[in-house]
């Protein structure tokens, strides 16, 4: 069968995304900043680290309950930073908008990164814009870069985590994405669900503060937790285990869940992070992770092992193990 | 739970046997392996997976015949999700949307009502496959496009039954079954009276069942309690939304709009009177008719062995392409592709069992 076109499923953030990266691009721009495929690039000058991070947002629609695709753009950016331990501080914007596009809506839009950026102390120190014909874009597409300092003592990164550290998340899981597919047109159901859209430098923030030795971080984007855990479990060389009743979902985004036959663990959040710290400290990092309202939630939620080396495993509630696999690409509802 | 578990141990241990159950219901085989329930059973209690994925039954032919439509000019395909990714003889329609196909995911066959109303110059095929379960909302459609007069909207039918393949399981031999854990969705709108034939003609115990691990464990108990007692009955765990004669408005809804056909099934060919057609006097809305579709002789993919996964005869890992040239990112068969296909369940939850 043909396989000579980009598919939907690309984009997904999972195996097919993973796929398009290591065959396609990583071989022909291999160099070691490069090669973690971390949330950002570490850049050491003068001895001191920055992190580089670049994203785009083609979010339909653009407007969902707990956000826009304006601040989704800036956290996403921000999120990417703080991963790698850095306080981020410039950012640039380039705005595909498409013929038509009201300025009401985009006025709303650039005020919302404009605040977004103000309570996280960015600037958008530069930015570009292009306008296409009606049709080449849904509204507006927004392409972002990020700087940032790095301020944690040690490299985090998925290649420093290791058998022995513990699983931390600060809060419910699916919440984005069901906000944003609850707004599309055809779904024909409403929920309350509310993008959990937030920049989380403020919580990364209070837990460098702590001192406690931090492995790694990752934000819970496309692909969900599932593929997160995939991705760390195979860059670190070790088995990740995850306990299901420690998960926390929200009843409405499980039943919306339910109903679509998708599942909350590889929905997409914009808000939530995963940390991974040697286990004596984590009591340390929870209690710090608790007292900032990103992290009210904040859990232990699985450990890291030997092995098996690569796999992510979820301890189900009624005491089964399974895999948690990486999701395929674009999250297709099912028949029945 | 655990007290369930302890039950099946028990009353596994009285059977002096291996027993093989047959869940019949794709929603079934995708919770067994998702909560992990399936390493909690006893070594000789046996759950396999049957022919209860719609997208897994339906046959190649189907899946052709629907990319054949979507390259027409001016058509387009409306289908649920788990149709997109799954191949055809030589593509799917993920990759005909990407080659610019109009084919659109819709939630509800109601969906592509709406959209036939809103594009007049544009013909809407939408692809009705399932069981009893999906069938009622597409007869709804079928009906609302009628009074509508809508002249720009059609299905391809395909909806199948349930109960004649359970039979034809039973007569093939291929696989002993002692026990069906039935599908509770199906059974709410059949109600559970439609699988009494099983036990009273083959003397097989059917348990109705519902979706939380624990009711697949209840069904588990029952079916062996009835094995142990010698009883072959229809039984009812989900009865919570089950009734012996099940939704008779959505009985009567099937039965004006479509009459019963032969259908293909995949892997267990043709079954007699397990399908559902669309009746004449709404045959304008018939996409096979209106378009003169023929379905095609299909190849199966060479090695493809997702036949013998829907008859329980195989598990996904004993077939060689599973995990190696076929995987949820590059299905060579519809098991892998659909969220409730045992191959894509077997493979996202158990591969290291296969590794």
């Amino acid at each position: 069968m043909n396989r000579d076109r980009i598919l939907l499923a690309h984009g997904g953030g999972g195996s097919l995304t993973r796929e398009l990266i290591t065959r396609m691009f990583l071989p022909r721009f291999e160099n070691p900043v490069l090669q973690p495929l971390d949330d950002s690039a570490v850049l050491v000058m003068d001895g001191t680290g920055y992190a580089f991070t670049t994203d785009s947002y083609v979010v339909k629609p653009c407007f969902f309950p707990g956000g826009d695709i304006g601040k989704l753009a800036v956290c996403g950016t921000i999120n990417d930073l703080a991963m790698q331990g850095a306080q981020p501080l410039w950012l640039s914007l380039g705005f595909i908008l498409e013929e038509g596009l009201l300025l009401a809506d985009l006025q709303k839009i650039v005020q919302s990164i404009g605040e977004t950026a103000r309570a996280t102390g960015t600037e958008i120190v530069t930015g570009d814009t292009k306008v296409v014909e009606r049709g080449k874009c849904e509204g507006l597409y927004i392409n972002t870069a990020g700087i940032g300092k790095v301020v944690a003592p040690n490299r985090w990164g998925a290649a420093s985590v290791r058998p022995g550290d513990v699983v931390l998340l600060n809060g419910t899981l699916g919440d984005h994405g069901i906000a944003v597919l609850s707004q599309r047109e055809g779904i024909g159901f409403s929920t309350s669900v509310v993008s959990d859209c937030a920049p989380l430098w403020p919580l990364v923030k209070t837990i460098v503060e702590t001192g406690a030795e931090i492995h790694a971080m990752r934000d819970l984007t496309r692909g969900g937790l599932a593929a997160a855990a995939c991705d760390i479990a195979e860059a670190a060389g070790a088995g990740i285990s995850l306990e299901e009743a420690a998960l926390p979902v929200g009843r409405e985004v499980r039943g919306a869940c339910d109903l679509l036959g998708l599942d909350p663990l590889t929905i997409a959040n914009e808000g939530k992070c995963l940390v991974f710290c040697p286990e004596e400290h984590a009591a340390r990092v929870l209690a710090a992770m608790k007292t900032h309202p990103l992290g009210k939630e904040a859990r232990l939620i699985g450990r890291v092992q030997p092995g098996p080396k690569g796999l992510a495993l979820l301890r189900t509630t009624i005491g089964g193990e399974r895999i948690l696999d990486m999701p395929t690409g674009e999250e297709l509802p099912r028949i029945c | 739970m655990k007290t369930l578990v302890h039950v099946i141990a028990e009353l596994a241990g009285q059977m002096k046997r291996d027993v093989r159950f047959m869940e019949v219901c794709g929603t079934h085989t995708m919770v067994a392996f998702r909560t992990g329930l399936v390493q909690l059973l006893p070594p000789n209690v046996k759950l396999i997976s049957g022919p209860g994925c719609p997208v897994c039954v339906t046959d190649t032919n189907y899946i052709d015949a629907a990319i054949d439509l979507c390259r027409r000019p001016g058509v387009v395909v409306a289908t649920f999700g788990d149709l997109l990714r799954v191949p055809g003889s030589e593509s799917s329609l993920e990759r005909e949307r990407a080659a610019g196909a109009q084919v659109r995911i819709v939630y509800s066959p109601m969906d592509a009502v709406l959209l036939a109303q809103q594009s007049p110059g544009r013909h809407v095929v939408f692809l009705g496959v399932g069981f009893e379960t999906t069938a009622p909302t597409v007869a709804w459609s079928i009906q609302a496009a009628h009074r509508d007069g809508l002249n720009n909207f059609s299905v391809l039918c395909a909806h199948k039954t349930m109960p004649g393949a359970m039979e034809a399981l039973l007569k093939d031999h291929a696989v002993r079954i002692d026990g069906f854990l039935c599908p509770g969705h199906v059974s709410v709108i059949t109600g559970a009276a439609m699988y009494r034939f099983i036990c009273d003609r083959y003397r097989i115990p059917c348990v109705v069942t519902g979706f939380e691990a624990w009711d697949i464990l209840k069904g588990i108990a029952l079916l062996l309690r009835q094995r142990l007692d010698c009883r072959a009955e229809v039984e009812v765990e989900y009865s919570r939304s089950v009734t012996e004669q099940g939704n008779t408005a959505a009985q009567r809804l099937l039965h004006e709009v479509f009459e019963p056909c032969d259908a293909s099934w995949r892997g267990l060919g043709t079954i007699p009177q397990s399908g559902l057609a669309i009746r004449p006097k709404y045959a304008h809305f018939d996409t096979a008719r209106t378009f003169g579709i023929q379905f095609n002789q299909a190849d199966v993919a060479p090695g493809c062995l997702c036949g013998d996964v829907l008859r329980g005869v195989l598990t996904p890992p004993e077939c060689r392409l599973f995990g190696r040239a076929c995987s949820p990112a590059h299905p060579v068969g519809p098991c892998m592709v659909s969220s409730e296909g045992a191959c894509a369940a077997w493979y996202k939850y158990e591969k290291r069992a296969a590794a």
